[in-house]
């Protein structure tokens, strides 16, 4: 079962382009982590998903087009956007006799569960409400909703780590099974890394790197290598070289793992060093600054 | 047997959901514009206090007044009686068009200027919908509201007149004069009116609202003000003008047959012309142009995102 299906999606908004034909396939019980520098495309991608912005090429999502068909498609899709989308002059109550009212896979019962564990009032205005609570509050009524698809866009973005962990527990435990699908973008990757299943690097509007989390442990290793099998290591084309409290630390992409142990300490390597790694390799990515400072530099 | 009798009820279930599946989320969305605007029966309820006060403080100089009215010959009696509740039904009137103007230039501006717009259409409700919801408000919810409150109004200017003018006996001709039941079914006659009439400036207000970025009022009303006077210096006529002013005072002439000697007042269900109203030209130009504006913002709001 396929829950979203592109074919050379493109957008462009004047001259610049945004999406530059993406392909893409999403199967059902998928957690993708789509992640990209600012102005990558990424929120212009979800956008389509979502109905929210028209493009060029083919899209489906759960067998809809979502440009013309967004309203029907919004019964099997949830999603939060941003951080405090939610408007702040309703109360509590009234948001969640709205969504009961419009939505017909919405469980009340559940919201109030949901919202029992939490300090929100069922009085409060949302204007009244901490940040963390506006984003506790949203997660609540999304998972109340029984979608097949769900897209979070930074939906943690400015919340301080204990929303952000108590979220995605919350989301892992309470929410997905394997026959729904979650698609979500973020700049805390470090957070998403054990939720995954699929991951996703997106830049000027191109899919750079597309693999399942099993691929991705499988295909790369890390190694902080010994001073004296640096040039050795080398030699077996990393794709990225660090260097970390004097000593290098090489990220290597299909090179075989008992080969690398004799070089150094072998471990895995954190989504957010092949994202540099990727992203510094990619020829049309800026330039590297001038003077980086590292480790090295500070301890002398 | 069994599964048979077990499936009539659900069926039943079935299409009784899907009829209200279409008419849920109109109905909350209704709902929803009143928790966000209150000023949509709170400011109109402010004047009808305002109105209140402002009779109880007059109820003092109101036997004399009577007294002299009572010398004035019937019809314009009458006339005199009835113009403090006329005036009263006015200003609220004229409040509900502000609340009106100001609500829908507010509408699909606000929910992308607070981002929520984003959460909106998160939800199984459809662009038409939500445009259709917001339409209602200054199309039916306002009329009724003011409907309510101007019938209480006036029903309450009713009995302190009748207390302040219960000790010179005089009590008897307020009740005389003014007709409640059949003053009721003409404001109703007449918020219909006025609604209809006025349908394509809340349609350009809310056309204006899901296309501007900022300044919303400005927008709305500067761009015909600027033809006005652009045609005024071009060509030195007025006509642009005429026509806004037509559309903002043109229904009376249309909808009512005014006493030549007694101004706006509206005493008898004789002088209502449903008929004139309906074949007038005016009328149903005002509707196109405020279906076209509305199909407009409805598929505006679907490009349009966060500010």
């Amino acid at each position: 079962m396929i829950t979203i299906e592109a074919r050379g999606l493109r957008k462009a908004f004047g001259t610049t382009i945004a999406l530059d034909g993406i392909d893409l396939c999403v199967e059902e019980g998928r957690i993708l982590g789509l992640v990209g520098p600012n102005g990558a495309g990424k929120t212009t991608a979800l956008n389509a998903i979502l109905g929210l912005t028209s493009y060029q090429g083919d899209l489906k999502v759960l067998e809809r087009d979502p440009w013309t068909q967004r309203d029907e498609l919004m019964q099997d899709v949830s999603f939060i956007a941003d951080v405090a989308v939610l408007p702040r002059w309703i109360r509590v109550t009234q948001l969640l006799d709205y969504v009961a009212g419009v939505h017909p896979r919405f469980d009340r019962t559940k919201a109030e569960g949901f919202l029992a564990k939490t300090t929100i009032k069922r009085a409060s205005k949302v204007r009244e409400l901490s940040k963390g609570m506006i984003a506790q509050l949203h997660l609540a009524l999304v998972m109340a909703i029984d979608a097949r698809l769900l897209v979070l866009d930074e939906p943690t973005l400015g919340l301080d780590i204990l929303y952000r962990k108590q979220f995605y527990d919350s989301l892992l435990n309470d929410y997905f099974d394997r026959s729904r699908t979650i698609v979500v973008t973020t700049h805390q990757v470090e957070e998403v890394q054990d939720v995954l299943t699929d991951l996703m690097f997106i830049n000027r509007g191109r899919i750079v790197l597309q693999c399942s989390m099993e691929e991705f442990d499988s295909r790369y290793v890390e190694v902080m290598v010994n001073p004296e099998h640096v040039t050795a290591a080398r030699a077996l084309k990393p794709i990225h070289e660090r260097p970390v409290f004097g000593r290098s630390v090489l990220l290597f992409d299909h090179v075989d793992r008992d080969q690398l142990a004799v070089l150094g300490e072998v471990r895995r390597p954190s989504i957010a060093d092949l994202f540099v790694a990727v992203m510094s390799n990619n020829t049309a990515a800026p330039p590297p600054l001038p003077h980086q400072i590292t480790a090295q530099e500070v301890t002398k | 047997m069994n599964t048979q009798s077990d499936n009539t009820p659900q069926s039943a279930v079935v299409s009784a959901s899907a009829s209200s599946s279409a008419a849920q989320p109109f109905y909350w969305s209704v709902r929803r514009e009143l928790w966000e605007n209150r000023s949509i029966y709170v400011a109109p309820l402010i004047v009808a206090a305002v109105v209140l006060f402002g009779s109880l403080v007059g109820s003092f100089h109101l036997p004399n007044r009577r007294r002299l009215a009572m010398l004035l010959d019937p019809a314009q009696r009458r006339a005199a009686i009835e113009l403090p509740y006329d005036i009263a039904a006015m200003i609220i009137i004229l409040t509900a068009f502000v609340v009106g103007v100001f609500y829908c230039l507010d509408a699909l501006y606000g929910e992308r200027r607070e981002r929520s717009i984003l959460f909106w259409k998160s939800l199984p409700v459809s662009d038409l919908t939500t445009v259709l919801s917001k339409v209602t408000v200054p199309l039916v919810i306002l009329p009724l509201t003011i409907f309510v409150i101007i019938i209480g109004t006036q029903f309450s200017m009713m009995l302190i007149s009748s207390a302040a003018l219960m000790p010179s006996g005089l009590a008897a001709t307020t009740w005389s004069n003014f007709n409640l039941f059949s003053q009721s079914l003409i404001l109703l006659y007449s918020l219909i009116v006025i609604a209809l009439w006025h349908a394509p400036i809340y349609g350009w207000a809310l056309l204006v609202s899901g296309w501007a970025r900022r300044a919303t009022f400005l927008w709305a009303v500067l761009p015909p003000l600027a033809i006005a006077v652009l045609e005024k210096i071009a060509f030195d006529t007025t006509r642009f003008l005429s026509l806004l002013k037509y559309r903002l005072f043109g229904a009376g002439d249309a909808a009512f047959a005014f006493h030549p000697q007694h101004g706006v007042a509206i005493d008898s269900l004789i002088q209502l012309t449903p008929g004139r109203y309906l074949a007038t030209p005016g009328l149903w130009i005002g509707l196109i142009f405020a279906a076209v504006f509305v199909a407009l913002a409805v598929r505006q709001r679907r490009y349009q995102g966060p500010l």
